[in-house]
């Protein structure tokens, strides 16, 4: 018992106090920024991608980006640089895809447009229902870290809850594969109206990696309305948590 | 000859595989087992038109492995099954028969693996999983999933129960099935990022196998600095698992002080590999010809300070939990495996360890700079939950002093290339197999080459492929309320089971 006590006070206050000021390591991929001036065209961050999320005339969709660094590194102009920017989440898919002249205050200032319906339904208090539909655990690790100590997100009025009918809404992570469709869909028709979805990380916004997969079967996102993007691969807890409670507010 | 023999990222050529018939294969398979032969590789693939079977065999203390395959007429299929002599063959044998029709005559469970995209009957469905059925007036059915209650991967459990009492489970996966394999067999270029993606929770083992088999076939010998990264990589990748593994464990028996504190800890080592790579779990690292990052002086300092920091914290509340009664007794005799059980079924990594298995590939089929390390196996002979617990603990200890005497010697090669560029090609018709114990257990790959320097055949195989069923044997007898903290014990991976 005394044991106890004393790991309790050891361990001090973990949680992160200003979870939107949180600082983040210089080396995280978050957004990234392009400059054209010295942009020799040789294609080789185009060739490198192994999602194609980079199209001509530059620009990178971050609803397709895996965050490997790889066209940074192979750019022999310093034309791409990913910054440590983590509030990258959206509620367009037009708006994750970065130009030559987007800054972080411009994506920024258009990333997020919410209703006031939602914020009025479900600014105080948003329970999620996760369904992970081919994900390959990582963005499922981020999820359940999204509740740990550090991030804390109940403290937001933001939980994951065990049944849909429990939820404003589900997250659905994984390119969604034909074996999961039809589960997925029972559990979006659970779920009592209002609801949104969002789609967190790289394979729920457009397959991912597994988007020339025979195996997936993505028809459920051309039937309904999705409400919120998080992108990443995995997500970062910050941008979630960051991103909701901006849909919120 | 009816095997050729190789080792751990050797390449050979495939001419060179003998070629028998099956019922010849099957009595060298058997002969060979009872010999301490393990299978850890039997897939089939079409080969000029007819179904070629190849079989690996694993020989343990002398690190090599046994290669030898069979060549079925377009008329043959059915043989007779190998699983009635050798439990271990079961789940290899019922992926066979489900990608190819070729039947395993007399097999006693012969039911669906994953559901494969390329299954031979395409007209199964997964919604009609023929489940075992249990008949008598107290038995009762539970049945869960696809979609579980927390933040987990999808997979059908089904209890067969007596009361609280589980008779049997049987698990029905394939709804994380992606189609790996064939994105690897279609691909022109390397793929690390989706090497990265097998399991999540696994990344640097499964893209570190990937990358040596990629190099070996293609000739290329990595620095010594690049290898040093990659051990320090993998081992904080188990760190890091074992510490939220132990933090999970403490959260189902409601121990809310150790899940809390284990968490906590587990994001100062993911943090480290962030401050390594930019990804908290260690993506974007390691490619094939070595890793994109360094680790300078100033960086290996500030890791070996967490590690340190990181040790006393785990220690402590270890010690705390342990030496509670209420814990011990939730932990102790819940979910035994023997291991006489785990032996036959064909467990591996840390939950056969905790059977009393002696099996860890870093010692008994080394790669890279593992061949100059020397450690124990960390081995418990319970096989409970405890057992499992206990031997997270350890290996993270044990990690924890491989890391630190690696960073130490990170210095003497400060000189080296990390990231070798190649034009390598290829080689035509050949095979490697790629062995890394990941923080859950053996990851086995196998590339085959074509003859014209593409791969035409790549064979996953997650430590989940052979130790689900461990888990299903392990709740037998069980109070139903026990099965989380028995899941939790193995954390046993849903994707990498699918592919």
């Amino acid at each position: 018992m005394f044991d106890t006590l004393k790991s309790r006070i050891y361990q001090g206050n973990q949680a992160i106090p200003d979870i939107e000021k949180a600082v983040i390591d210089e080396k995280f991929r978050g957004l990234p920024l392009i400059s054209t001036h010295n942009c020799s065209n040789c294609s080789n961050c185009i060739s490198v991608c192994p999602t194609n999320a980079i199209n001509h005339g530059l620009s990178i969709d971050l609803g397709k980006c895996i965050f490997c660094g790889d066209c940074e590194r192979e750019c022999p102009t310093n034309t791409i640089k990913f910054t440590d920017f983590y509030k990258i989440s959206s509620t367009s898919r037009e708006n994750l895809i970065v130009y030559s002249n987007t800054t972080q205050e411009a994506y920024k200032a258009t990333a997020i447009k919410s209703s006031e319906q939602i914020k009025k339904i479900f600014g105080r208090s948003l329970k999620l229902r996760q369904v992970s539909a081919g994900g390959c655990n990582g963005c499922e690790m981020e999820l359940n870290a999204c509740s740990n100590v550090n991030f804390d997100m109940g403290r937001f009025g933001i939980d994951i809850v065990a049944s849909p009918r429990h939820a404003d809404g589900i997250i659905i992570t994984g390119p969604i594969t034909e074996n999961m469709a039809t589960a997925l869909e029972d559990a979006y028709l659970s779920t009592p109206d209002p609801k949104v979805i969002i789609l967190v990380g790289a394979c729920a916004i457009s397959g991912g990696i597994f988007k020339n997969s025979d195996a997936i079967k993505r028809d459920f996102l051309e039937k309904y309305k999705i409400d919120l993007y998080i992108p990443g691969c995995p997500i970062h807890p910050l941008t979630f948590i960051n991103g909701l409670l901006s849909f919120l507010k | 000859m009816k095997w050729i023999i190789s080792k751990n990222n050797q390449v050979i050529s495939l001419n060179e595989i003998p070629i028998l018939n099956i019922n010849g294969l099957r009595n060298e398979i058997i002969k060979q087992y009872r010999t301490q032969k393990r299978v850890i590789g039997f897939f089939g693939c079409v080969e000029y038109s007819n179904i070629r079977l190849y079989v690996i065999l694993a020989d343990d203390k002398k690190s090599e492995l046994l290669i030898s395959s069979a060549r079925f007429a377009a008329g043959e299929k059915s043989y007779p099954s190998i699983t009635k002599d050798i439990p271990a063959f079961h789940l290899f044998e019922r992926e066979f028969y489900e990608e190819f029709g070729i039947e395993p005559f007399g097999h006693p469970w012969l039911k669906p693996v994953r559901h494969s995209k390329n299954k031979f009957d395409k007209t199964q469905k997964i919604e009609n999983y023929p489940f075992f059925k249990m008949e008598g007036e107290e038995v009762h059915e539970v049945a869960v999933g696809p979609i579980h209650a927390g933040i987990i991967e999808p997979g059908h459990f089904r209890f067969m129960c007596n009361g609280e009492k589980v008779y049997h489970l049987e698990i029905q996966l394939g709804y994380q099935h992606r189609g790996v394999e064939f994105l690897f067999e279609n691909s022109n270029r390397f793929m690390p990022h989706l090497a990265e993606s097998i399991t999540g929770d696994t990344v640097i083992g499964h893209t570190v196998a990937y990358s040596n088999a990629m190099e070996a076939l293609i000739n290329l010998k990595i620095s010594d600095k690049s290898e040093l990264i990659r051990v320090i990589a993998l081992e904080l990748e188990r760190v890091a698992v074992h510490i939220g593994d132990l933090g999970a464990i403490s959260n189902d028996i409601a121990y809310i002080m150790g899940s809390s504190v284990f968490g906590a800890t587990r994001t100062l080592i993911i943090n480290t590999l962030l401050s390594i790579c930019g990804s908290r779990f260690g993506r974007g690292l390691i490619r094939v010809g070595g890793v994109t990052c360094d680790i300078d002086n100033k960086l290996a300092e500030i890791i070996s300070t967490t590690l340190d920091k990181v040790l006393k914290d785990v220690e402590r509340m270890t010690d705390t939990m342990f030496s509670s009664a209420s814990v011990i007794s939730r932990l102790e005799k819940t979910g035994t495996l023997s291991k006489e059980k785990a032996q036959g079924i064909g467990l591996v990594g840390i939950s056969s360890r905790a059977s009393g298995l002696s099996l860890d590939t870093r010692i008994d089929h080394p790669w890279g700079w593992y061949k100059n390390m020397f450690f124990d196996k960390e081995i418990i002979e319970s096989g409970d939950v405890f057992a499992r617990t206990s031997i997270r603990y350890k290996e993270i200890k044990q990690s924890i002093i491989i890391i630190k005497e690696i960073l130490s010697q990170l210095q003497n090669h400060d000189n080296d290339v990390l990231l070798i560029e190649t034009k390598n090609s290829l080689p035509v018709n050949g095979m490697v197999i790629s062995i890394v114990e990941g923080w859950r257990g053996e990851i086995v790959h196998v590339a085959l080459t074509n003859n014209e320097n593409g791969i035409f055949r790549y064979k996953i195989k997650d430590a989940s492929f052979n130790n689900w069923y461990g888990l299903a044997l392990s709740v037998r007898n069980n109070g139903i309320s026990d099965f989380p903290l028995c899941n939790k014990s193995f954390n046993l991976s849903y994707c990498g089971n699918d592919l």
